[in-house]
């Protein structure tokens, strides 16, 4: 039987461990609640209806309010942040282990890792002033020359705030997260394994290839699923380098995208009582979205170290 | 010939043969330049125009030159091992061009509107379109450093006892509660704000103020304080829980007189992370402390100010000149995080030898 001040100790700490399971619970609970009415008006129609339209009462005209756009949005920005920011962060948690010299490696990895701290209004203005202007000429480069590819055509020449734009933005955003994730299971790669392949005649590149990328291909998978969940709930930067539009749009060099996100952050000032639930039940299913992204890489990464050894 | 011999060998700094010879950088060199030229004339021929196409193109060139010359020395594989190396390079520079151009940038336009009354006046007495001369950013420092004292008030504790239930009690929960964590610090810092107004503001329990916003950053802190806290917890010595027991100390006593304090320095850096993490965010505030111009102290009722929020609030109204006082406020924010940053890393460093 331990003792009275032990078991008060425990059961103290036990709570603050269980916190977080409240505080997701709450949220959770929360925002239900509060856009409960929003789902039993609309249903599964919230997810698919394109426009939101807050209804005006004296004209009589019902509200109708769907995420759809928003969420096509989401899923187009995080995408191509995630195409842009893989390959690079990849390359560089491979430069980070297998190509620095030794004395560039730490202040390497504090860089990144202080690329992770910038906080993301300041991306967002930083996006706005200095990236568009280079991000318009290479989307106007790729549209003069790939143009015939879908994803590249514009149905007009306007390519400022485009999810092209917000997507080179978010993958600046997600690097750090993707290259320490990678970084860390390339770290794991074993020794033996290394020097077998150098011995055997393997050039840096065919070591790589035959050795890390197999055992590390897991671990790049969950940081990079990681990496669109840090994506899919990122707020101020997006709005402030996107052109909002409740329509769904695949042509991500045309200026016009959507963002949960961003969409709340847009229509919380002028939100009328009915809309704000709107937004509560639009924030559940943000946070469901990327509780499920985030919940997959776990999975992955956590199989990775598992098996890794 | 033997004499030379055993001179190699005393020799104090041996050669290195597998460096390369002046004469092998020859063929490096006559790439760089062809690159070069060859990109120039690109450029000038074609519709690309500009700095970035000529670097662009000239990165290109000179990948391609690099694999002739690897290819012509040790065949195919030689050749797929000088692209993976460029490949490798190439991505570290972007990396490093981003990063360097936001700091850079920051600082050459954050300095034109920085003046001695950014620190010392508010903006309640000042139009917008003022000059720089008038009013500041006091009001945001404040409002930022009274929402981080709080949400470490809050965070800091929850954070350290979950470090403390994965570390020390060690409970059936263990990996639920590191998965929950996890789960945690994947939340999105709008649901975070979100969450904040649908319990305390919606409800009418209370209009806009710090004390909301700093339960809404709390949540974000919260599982970064918490891995970094198991991290160290994880560093100290089992010996000295066991030497605590053995003195006759009972688990808590262990904990708070010998655990904890053997962590310290590992906790500060914990708590440091986890408001560098905080220190900038913005959408959470937007939709919990709404923001004003003038000081305001009490956190408890009332809108409040940030830095965060003072940049955004700021570039909304769309003057040159605010956004001048934007890059200002940007500046201000950037260089308290990373002073918060280093000192994390300081004392994290010293932790760890």
């Amino acid at each position: 039987m331990p003792r009275f001040s032990d078991r008060v100790f425990r059961i103290v700490v036990t709570g603050g461990g269980f916190t977080s399971l409240v505080i997701l619970g709450l949220i959770t609970a929360f925002l239900a609640y509060r856009g409960f009415e929003i789902f039993r008006t609309f249903g599964l129609h919230f997810i698919t209806n394109f426009s939101w339209d807050g209804g005006n009462p004296d004209a009589g005209v019902q509200p109708s309010l769907g995420i759809g756009a928003m969420l096509i949005g989401t899923v187009v920005i995080s995408l191509v942040g995630l195409f842009i920011a893989l390959p690079i962060a990849v390359g560089s948690a491979l430069f980070l282990t297998y190509y620095s010299p030794n004395w560039l490696r730490k202040p390497l990895t504090i860089l990144v890792d202080l690329m992770a701290a910038i906080p993301s209004v300041v991306y967002g203005l930083w996006g706005f002033f200095v990236l568009m202007p280079h991000a318009v000429y290479w989307a106007r480069l790729l549209n003069r020359y790939l143009g015939w590819i879908p994803i590249f055509n514009v149905p007009m020449p306007i390519f400022e705030r485009s999810p092209f734009i917000a997507g080179l933005v978010l993958a600046v955003m997600i690097i750090p997260i993707i290259t320490a994730i990678t970084r860390e299971v390339f770290a794991q790669v074993p020794l033996d394994r290394i020097q077998a392949a150098y011995a055997l005649g393997a050039t840096r590149w065919s070591m790589i290839r035959a050795v890390v990328l197999p055992f590390g291909s897991s671990g790049i998978a969950g940081g990079a699923m990681l990496g669109l969940g840090r994506a899919m709930g990122e707020t101020v930067a997006v709005y402030l380098v996107l052109n909002l539009a409740y329509k769904p749009n695949f042509h991500i060099l045309f200026s016009s995208g959507g963002s949960i996100a961003s969409m709340i952050v847009n229509k919380f000032g002028e939100a009328s009582p009915f809309e704000l639930k709107g937004l509560m039940a639009a924030g559940l299913a943000l946070f469901v979205l990327t509780l499920l992204v985030n919940f997959i890489a776990n999975l992955i990464v956590r199989r990775t170290s598992r098996t890794g050894h | 010939m033997a004499q030379s011999t055993s001179t190699q060998i005393l020799d104090p700094s041996p050669g290195r043969p597998w460096q390369k010879s002046p004469r092998q950088f020859i063929p490096d060199l006559v790439v760089f330049v062809l690159a070069l030229a060859v990109s120039e004339v690109t450029v000038s021929l074609t519709g690309l125009r500009g700095k970035i196409a000529l670097l662009s193109l000239f990165t290109l060139y000179s990948m391609a030159g690099s694999m002739v010359i690897a290819f012509r020395r040790r065949g195919i594989s030689a050749m797929g091992n000088a692209l993976a190396s460029s490949f490798v390079y190439l991505s570290v520079a972007l990396v490093a061009l981003p990063l360097f151009s936001v700091v850079i940038t920051v600082i050459s336009r954050g300095v034109h509107a920085l003046r001695i009354n950014t620190f010392t006046q508010d903006m309640a007495a000042t139009q917008p379109d003022a000059p720089f001369n008038q009013g500041g950013a006091l009001h945001a420092i404040l409002g930022t450093i009274v929402l981080i004292l709080l949400a470490t008030a809050i965070s800091v504790p929850i954070g350290v006892l979950t470090g403390l239930y994965l570390t020390e009690i060690k409970g059936r929960a263990e990996g639920l509660v590191r998965f929950l964590v996890q789960a945690m610090s994947g939340v999105p810092s709008i649901v975070a704000g979100l969450f904040v107004y649908a319990v305390w503001i919606v409800g009418g329990h209370g209009g806009f103020s710090g004390f909301s916003g700093a339960v809404a950053l709390s949540i974000l802190m919260l599982p970064t304080v918490a891995r970094t806290a198991e991290e160290v917890l994880r560093l100290v010595p089992n010996d000295l829980r066991e030497a605590g027991v053995a003195l006759g100390g009972t688990q808590w006593r262990t904990v708070v007189m010998v655990v904890l304090p053997a962590a310290r320095s590992g906790l500060i850096t914990a708590t440091v992370l986890g408001i560098a993490r905080i220190a900038g965010e913005t959408a959470p505030l937007l939709l919990t402390i709404f923001g004003t111009t003038a000081k305001h102290f009490n956190p408890f009722s009332g809108p409040m100010s940030a830095l965060p929020l003072y940049v955004f609030q700021l570039l909304q109204s769309g003057l040159n000149v605010a956004i001048a006082r934007a890059w200002t406020g940007s500046l201000v924010l950037l260089a308290m995080i990373t002073v918060l940053f280093t000192f994390a890393r300081v004392v994290g460093g010293k932790s760890k030898s």
